[in-house]
């Protein structure tokens, strides 16, 4: 987790506003505030989160993503971030779009349902995958539109946004997903992140 | 109420033109305080009291006897910690706890105002209210917080004066009252005005009092403040001090005899008239229209930072009446957090012992207030 989030502080830029979207219990909010001194607002579904985030003096709006992002004006904030929420949302799409609205530019991450040990679960065993960053059994999983990191690429073209830097964490190191090596980045990242924005 | 002994009263002055066209001038606003002004003078919270409270926040108040109305959210390291803040709160004016009011006289005719008492609105009761910062010598105050009209309250005040408050706490409030919050408003009035003993407002003259209106208007108004869930929890069907129903009139039911009480005992302390003029402000309240349907522009000027607090069960000012303030808020990207709580207790909520509600309060604030120590 440590990793994720000196990746997301190194990618943006000191004294910027930032939204964290899904902000769960302020961690990376309170992280960012340290590091970058940024400007830094949060939106999040649970009521017992917020409730630790008010504890941390962190300003926090309870709200659903899918409805409430709609509230905020074009770019109103320099980064939105969305840390592995993505596969969560009814609308993924809607959910991107409006992103890329609010926000300048866009920090989505993933957790990389292309990663082998996900893929040899369901070869060898047959049956949904679970590992530590995808716990739940598929009956009660919160996940219900996972990708790959290829996926995700993809995404980009269909959804005619811009990726400015992609990024795979495997085994806390970080490197660059490029062309030429999204095969492997994409079998052994578990985690993709993604600096987005529109064309 | 003859303990006006207990009651600290400040004069204002200077001039105050009414929405109403009216001016008042010399006109007395009651106020009490707790805690201590800092050497700074930058810990000042001043709490707005909502339809029928008063400048007695909390310990016991003196004239009632009673905690005070909001003593489960204010004292020494409550939510709003006494030790830390300096509190100051006034009753407002069109109120019966010592601020000018339609049972005060008029100097001219010698006579109680009754309705000749102007029709004050939430914006006059803050522009009366702001008097206290210059009198207690405060440049700008910690934090303006209030539930219900005393919320609309604080969306106003820091809407009429956007440097005036580091910190906003609007809670189970509205920007623009409803018309099921006029309806019921009107249903207590119309009940006052039905007695009797009301007399045209003129009462005050006569030894009789409108009582049986008064109450009818707080039992109504009470039913508004709680939830069908909590009701049915606290009451039930549950019958009076009886095993059986008595196929009569009488109290049968315990919610009956509650209600009949809670009517009774507000008769003691409020005042008929002032009834009817407060809660004409609330339904005169509606800063979306005073800002040309955009409420955002309430706001244009302020950097004040917001929190504001709604509850599951409040359906006389319910959260999406709330979040349209939080959304206004964002639409400038104002500074602002919200959070709605679970409670059964309905609008009362605020009241009440709801610890997730308190200590929302308490952090907010507290956590604000280091940040601001920080900043200057």
């Amino acid at each position: 987790m440590k990793a994720e989030y000196n990746l997301i502080a190194n990618i943006i830029e000191s004294n910027s506003t930032v939204l964290d979207v899904g902000c769960d219990d302020g961690t990376l909010m309170e992280f960012l505030k340290k590091n970058k001194n940024v400007n830094i607002r949060g939106i999040e579904i649970s009521k017992e989160k917020v409730q630790i985030c008010i504890a941390k003096g962190l300003t926090v709006i309870e709200g659903n993503a899918e409805l409430d992002l709609k509230q905020f004006p074009t770019n109103s904030f320099d980064y939105v971030v969305l840390g592995q929420t993505l596969q969560a949302f009814i609308n993924p799409e809607i959910v991107i779009k409006e992103l890329l609205r609010v926000g300048k530019k866009a920090i989505v991450t993933i957790p990389n349902f292309g990663n082998w040990k996900v893929r040899l679960d369901l070869l060898f065993k047959g049956t949904m995958p679970i590992t530590s960053s995808l716990p739940h059994e598929w009956y009660n999983t919160p996940n219900i539109h996972m990708c790959t990191i290829k996926d995700f690429v993809k995404f980009s073209d269909t959804m005619n946004f811009k990726i400015v830097k992609s990024l795979a964490l495997i085994n806390r190191n970080i490197s660059n997903i490029s062309k030429s090596n999204i095969f492997l980045k994409n079998l052994f990242g578990e985690l993709g992140i993604f600096l987005i924005e529109n064309k | 109420m003859n303990l006006r002994e207990n009651i600290k009263t400040l004069i204002i002055e200077k001039p105050l033109k009414l929405d109403c066209g009216r001016t008042i001038n010399k006109f007395p606003l009651a106020y009490e305080t707790y805690g201590k002004l800092n050497e700074n003078k930058d810990n000042a919270i001043l709490v707005f009291h909502a339809l029928t409270g008063d400048q007695f926040v909390t310990g016991t108040n003196p004239i009632t006897k009673k905690d005070g109305w909001w003593s489960y959210a204010v004292g020494p390291k409550k939510s709003i910690d006494t030790d830390k803040y300096f509190v100051i709160c006034a009753n407002v004016i069109g109120g019966c706890m010592g601020s000018f009011g339609p049972s005060h006289e008029n100097p001219e005719t010698k006579k109680i105002y009754g309705t000749d008492f102007p029709v004050i609105t939430i914006n006059d009761m803050v522009n009366a209210q702001v008097n206290l910062l210059d009198f207690f010598n405060i440049k700008k105050l910690f934090s303006v917080v209030g539930g219900s009209m005393g919320g609309m309250q604080v969306l106003q005040f820091v809407s009429n004066f956007p440097d005036k408050a580091k910190t906003a706490v609007p809670i189970a409030c509205t920007s623009s009252h409803s018309a099921q919050n006029i309806a019921f408003n009107e249903l207590g009035r119309q009940a006052i005005t039905a007695d009797q003993n009301w007399m045209d407002g003129k009462y005050n003259s006569k030894s009789t009092l409108p009582d049986k209106g008064l109450a009818v208007a707080r039992m109504a108004a009470h039913i508004t403040y709680l939830s069908k869930k909590g009701l049915q929890e606290k009451f039930g069907r549950k019958l009076q001090e009886r095993d059986d129903l008595k196929f009569g009139f009488d109290a049968d039911f315990q919610i009956e005899s509650y209600l009949r009480y809670q009517g009774s005992v507000f008769v003691d302390r409020f005042d008929a008239n002032s009834y009817l003029y407060i809660t004409r402000a609330m339904d005169y309240f509606d800063l979306v229209k005073q800002f040309d349907g955009n409420l955002s522009n309430a706001f244009k000027k302020t950097k004040t930072k917001f929190f504001i607090i709604s509850f599951t069960s409040d359906w006389l000012y319910p959260t999406q009446e709330n979040k349209d303030i939080v959304i206004a808020l964002n639409a400038i990207g104002a500074n602002v957090g919200f959070v709605e709580i679970e409670s059964d207790k309905g609008h009362d909520s605020f009241l009440l012992e709801v610890p997730d509600f308190l200590n929302a309060l308490k952090n907010f604030l507290d956590k604000s207030y280091i940040e601001s120590n920080n900043e200057s």
